[in-house]
């Protein structure tokens, strides 16, 4: 499993502390706006989002590069694939 | 010398930091322009109501003059910036005919202004473009994302006799989280007055996976969705619309027919956002959340839809950071520290969400409390129309 430091990305969204809308719509529309290939980085400290955004991520056919813990939050990876 | 001041946008943000700021500062310590494109203040939560009611588009409980809401110290200039030159500090505007306060630009129609410090309170625009179907469709979509386009819809509502209505967003993020949802109730509601709901099938579309972003909301909305026979699809993220077919379909692959279609239009950052190259890829501008400052840049704040923070794009959100970067900048003026705590944004929202029979919750949430919303009871629905008719007198001068 890589170091989350090993994965840099095209964009990172600071959703820590969001409740409304929230840090899976933080996602939905930075995903909008990269390029395929593209990837992202959503930090959320909102619990709901570790069973939220891997399953829309999946839901929505793009690639989930993992979940990594850190102080207080988690960031989120995924890669645009269409 | 006076610093100059300059807020672009005559919404709810840019109009109560205007009004802050010029009660605060004395004409020596700052000048403050404002500079809008209308020179018209909507009030855009009464847009909801207009599909249900009979009031007129102009009615001034929806619009007023930008000028009657400013402190007289306020300069208003009424037209549309053609460009930010952050190197030089300056706009260049360009005025609306026959509307221009300052007399100083001897009526020509282009001007240049200064600016020590620079607010953008742009807001945020409809761009039907970023969704496939709907330009080609127009006039076979609805919405109630302007004043227009409500009333349009009211005319559908009052043609339709029956079929399938579906309401949804068409892209992400968009103004008032809580609206499609609250539409859709208020339409039931509707519907069983004019006796058409036996033969009308409500759908409502969310691309999340419950009805509402916030968990504890969705779990009071969803049985009311059940008990009023909504139907509700979750994980839908519209994709694109055919009004031919009346089809709309989403990201997940899912397609699903309509007789008439309410959907919120994509968002995106203001034009001049955009040009300027300060905003990301949609127009938002990438803001300190705490602050307020647009990265990147010195002297110029954000505030309101215009900024990229994760909070609500909402005009409570404005509300509370207008009087945050008000407080900010008088400090910065005066060469002074803010008072700790008093000039940082904390994340602070407050909004209704009715629910229909007259009952409505309050949500109150900030960077580092969720809200835990109240069951929807009358005192909030009543609360929500008092201050629907009380913001023309109190919100946008800043008085609270």
């Amino acid at each position: 499993m890589p170091e989350q430091t090993e994965i840099t990305v095209d964009k990172e969204i600071d959703a820590r502390g969001s409740f409304c809308p929230g840090p899976l719509m933080e996602l939905i529309r930075g995903m909008k706006a990269l390029p395929v290939g593209g990837t992202l980085a959503v930090l959320s400290s909102d619990p709901g989002s570790a069973k939220d955004i891997p399953a829309w991520i999946q839901k929505a056919r793009h690639e989930f590069l993992g979940a990594f813990p850190a102080q207080g939050y988690t960031r989120f990876v995924a890669r645009k694939t269409h | 010398m006076p610093q100059h001041i300059l807020v672009v946008g005559g919404g709810v943000g840019g109009t109560i930091v205007a009004n802050l700021l010029a009660r605060s500062l004395h004409r020596q310590e700052a000048e403050i322009t404002l500079i809008d494109s209308t020179g018209l203040h909507a009030y855009m939560p009464g847009w909801l109501y207009l599909p249900f009611n009979q009031m007129e588009a102009d009615s001034d409980q929806l619009i007023r003059p930008e000028r009657s809401l400013l402190n007289n110290h306020v300069h208003l200039v009424t037209g549309e910036v053609q460009r930010i030159d952050t190197h030089n500090r300056e706009l260049h505007v360009r005025h609306a005919p026959g509307k221009d306060e300052i007399v100083g630009t001897g009526g020509a129609s282009e001007a240049t202004y200064p600016y020590d410090y620079l607010v953008l309170a742009t807001g945020a625009r409809l761009e039907p473009t970023d969704l496939p179907g709907l330009v080609e469709g127009e006039g076979r979509w609805h919405h109630f994302y302007s004043a227009q386009a409500a009333i349009h819809l009211r005319e559908a509502l009052h043609r339709f006799e029956g079929g399938r209505i579906v309401i949804t967003v068409g892209g992400i993020p968009y103004r008032c989280p809580p609206a499609p949802l609250e539409f859709a109730f208020l339409l039931e509601e509707w519907l069983r007055k004019r006796g058409l709901r036996e033969r009308t099938e409500l759908h409502y579309l969310y691309p999340l996976p419950r009805v509402f972003p916030i968990e504890s909301v969705a779990e009071v909305a969803t049985p009311l969705l059940e008990e009023r026979d909504i139907k509700y699809t979750v994980f839908f993220n519209t994709e694109a619309v055919d009004t031919q077919r009346k089809v709309i379909s989403s990201l997940e692959g899912e397609e699903i027919p309509y007789d008439l279609l309410v959907l919120i239009p994509p968002h995106r950052g203001a034009k001049v956002i955009e040009d300027s190259g300060l905003g990301d890829e949609q127009g938002w501008l990438p803001t300190d959340r705490a602050t307020l400052a647009v990265k990147g840049q010195s002297h110029i704040y954000a505030l309101g839809d215009a900024t990229d923070l994760p909070v609500s794009k909402s005009g409570s959100a404005a509300h509370f950071e207008a009087r945050v970067l008000a407080r900010r900048l008088i400090a910065e003026v005066r060469g002074e520290e803010p008072e700790h705590g008093e000039a940082t944004y904390d994340g602070e929202v407050m909004c209704f969400l009715e629910t229909g029979g007259n009952r409505a919750t309050q949500l109150v949430f900030n960077y580092e409390h969720p809200p835990h919303p109240p069951r929807p009871s009358q005192y909030y629905h009543m609360e929500k129309h008092l201050f629907n008719r009380a913001y023309w007198h109190i919100v946008p001068q800043g008085l609270v």
